[in-house]
């Protein structure tokens, strides 16, 4: 089928494919065609996101969970990377090597194997009930704290090796000269290794923050339904209502709001550098 | 810890009891013994320097007294007090790092200030404090830099203000010049020296380097596998060494193995195979040994193109080897020759180049007397 036949004949296509789209602009009407297409542009999906709470509730939702996930991940990723770069040599490879192991299966087996887990006659329930812990199965699934625990589980990585490579790489002579200088291991602590761990806590939780704003998976299949995160909404507007123009939109909108920590992440990247140098 | 600083005073030798006593200590790291029953005194407003080849135990010994490694036996005594318990953020000593370890994300006043800030003193006594040590170490106007920002020679400054700055009662410095290069180092180590005989604290310097050792301290202490093989005043090490080892560590030197032959009073004469007979004075130490070796320094052996007239020696015996010069190196300040004795051993000679036109110099395949006096020999037992 040549593109003409495309372009001239659309009402035959739409009886083989249901599309749904339609052409934006007619080529064959010309300057005429795309006048038309500029005067069609509006901002009305954008009103519709502002006025519809559907969409800010989803965004909202989406910013909450990736600021709780993050600060989840920072408090459990940064103990394991500190221990991480104290073990001796030999062992830090080993370590490494169990945080990567995860990702030798793919993720969305990962998150099924939580399921499996989580479900009412899971494992997890099995267990407490064999403990008599609980006397009837506790639900897991389709809870908000299903959704974190699968949130944290799938980007500890992410959060743990930045850590790990700049608290790897400080001299252990610092902390040496401070106690020398009089502070006690503690404050050594707050005055030398976190400060100089920072920009791996920046990296780590930009790496960790971006994504998860824009989840999909992980809240669809552990969270319960009363409440979507904004990769969910999305997905519900392209597939299912099949409005593509809200859903752009919508998407438009989330890279804006990402745009924002992805330039903050780029200038620490570039600060870095420059210190390196 | 509300501890006054103490004041930089001259330190009186009153009391009898060191500042610092290293009693019989042991250290071992696994199999390895690093420092092996090791006692040492050094006294209040002393510069003392631990010099050895590397993993000698020297930075091991240095580090117990920082409080970084526990002794494994024995003690360590600061004014009379065991600060085997005494954590190291708790000690009055203070430590220069041998990389500097200065905190990067601080600038050259708060690196400076960390540790007054840990000495809960007034605010405004440490601001003053560090404007005197910024001073002390001419670092005016870097005061807001990074130690990225920072060349070597201004980088080993901070560290050493830093240390200075709580008023230690015992500074400790792991090779704080090794980074720095020749010409600095010279500098720094006139600085130094100075800086202690001004601050009159005590330093305790770890180096490699015996030149830096034998410039800057009052004592030296050469320490090899763990154990300290002679402590003593550089010119004491350096014209009384107390063992083969020691004589070959520290300068150049010609040695030969012998036995004693004869002797008379104030002389003793040594039978060498590849010296001959040598004729040495007395050492104040009785010799006690068969075998010992005798040993003179390079800048001590003249060389000259006849043997030397009877009254140049004066009427004294002195000791002369005939034979070829097979190598002439020209220093500058001095040149060194290798003689080639006609017993095929070879002597070294090293001669100040006092005049600038020499024209009786010396040159390869030249054949010459090589002389010394018996006062200028060394008797090793060890």
């Amino acid at each position: 089928m040549s593109a003409r036949r495309i372009f001239t004949r659309p009402a035959r296509l739409a009886a083989i494919a249901q599309p749904p789209y339609l052409p934006v602009f007619d080529l064959t009407q010309g300057l005429a065609g795309i006048k038309a297409a500029l005067l069609a542009l509006s901002l009305d999906n954008f009103k519709l996101l502002v006025s519809d709470n559907l969409y800010v509730l989803s965004y909202l939702r989406s910013l909450v969970v990736a600021v709780v996930s993050t600060s989840i991940l920072l408090l459990i990723g940064y103990p394991i990377a500190y221990g991480m770069a104290r073990l001796p040599k030999r062992w830090q490879g080993v370590a490494m090597m169990l945080v990567i192991v995860p990702f030798w299966t793919s993720f969305l087996i990962r998150i099924y194997a939580w399921i499996n887990i989580l479900q009412h006659d899971g494992l997890l329930n099995k267990i407490l009930l064999a403990l008599h812990l609980v006397s009837t199965p506790v639900v897991w699934l389709s809870t908000d704290s299903a959704m974190y625990l699968g949130i944290v589980y799938s980007y500890l990585p992410f959060m743990i090796l930045p850590l790990y490579a700049t608290l790897a790489k400080m001299d252990p002579a610092l902390l040496e000269a401070a106690a020398d200088l009089g502070a006690s291991p503690r404050r050594a602590f707050w005055l030398v290794t976190f400060p100089l761990s920072l920009p791996g806590v920046g990296a780590g939780a930009l790496l960790c923050f971006i994504p998860i704003v824009g989840e999909f998976v992980i809240p669809d299949l552990l969270a319960g339904s009363n409440s979507m995160m904004i990769g969910q909404t999305l997905w519900l507007e392209f597939f299912t209502n099949k409005d593509w123009p809200v859903a752009s939109a919508a998407a438009l909108v989330l890279l804006v709001l990402l745009v924002a920590p992805l330039l903050c992440y780029d200038r620490l990247q570039r600060r870095q550098l420059e210190e390196a140098r | 810890m509300a501890e006054e600083l103490p004041k930089p005073e001259p330190q009186a030798d009153s009391a009898d009891i060191p500042l610092l006593r290293i009693d019989a200590v042991v250290k071992n790291f696994g199999g390895f013994r690093a420092v092996d029953r090791l006692s040492l005194d050094i006294r209040a407003g002393e510069f003392f320097a631990l010099l050895g080849p590397s993993g000698c135990g020297k930075t091991t010994l240095l580090r117990m007294l920082a409080g970084f490694e526990m002794p494994d036996e024995g003690r360590i005594l600061l004014d009379g007090r065991d600060i085997a318990p005494v954590l190291p953020h708790q000690r009055p000593v203070n430590m220069m790092f041998q990389n500097y370890a200065l905190f990067p994300h601080l600038t050259v006043r708060d690196n400076i200030a960390f540790g007054l800030r840990r000495a809960r003193a007034p605010r405004s006594g440490s601001d003053t404090r560090v404007a005197e040590m910024i001073a002390l170490v001419k670092l005016e106007g870097l005061e807001n830099r990074k130690p990225d920002q920072l060349s070597g020679g201004q980088k080993q400054r901070v560290a050493l203000a830093r240390s200075l700055a709580r008023r230690p009662k015992l500074l400790l410095l792991d090779e704080p010049l090794a980074a720095l290069d020749k010409k600095l180092r010279e500098r720094t180590q006139l600085e130094l020296m100075e800086l202690q005989r001004r601050l009159g604290m005590t330093f305790v310097i770890v180096t490699h380097d015996q030149e830096e050792a034998m410039t800057v301290a009052h004592r030296i202490g050469v320490m090899d596998a763990g154990r300290l093989e002679q402590v003593a005043t550089p010119r004491e090490l350096y014209e009384a060494p107390s063992s083969r080892w020691i004589a070959e560590f520290v300068g150049d030197i010609n040695m030969f193995e012998g036995q004693v032959a004869s002797r008379e009073p104030n002389r003793v004469a040594i039978s060498t195979t590849e010296a001959g007979t040598v004729l040495v004075a007395e050492p104040r130490q009785p010799i006690t040994k068969t075998i010992v070796a005798v040993a003179v320094r390079p800048e001590k052996v003249k060389l000259s193109r006849h043997a030397p007239a009877p009254d140049m020696a004066d009427g004294h015996a002195i000791n002369r080897l005939e034979g070829v010069v097979t190598d002439v190196s020209y220093l500058g300040g001095l040149t060194t020759y290798k003689v080639k004795l006609d017993s095929g051993a070879v002597l070294r000679s090293s001669i100040a180049n006092t005049a600038r036109l020499d024209l009786d110099a010396f040159s390869a395949s030249q054949r010459v007397v090589a002389w010394f006096t018996p006062e200028d020999c060394v008797v090793l037992q060890q």
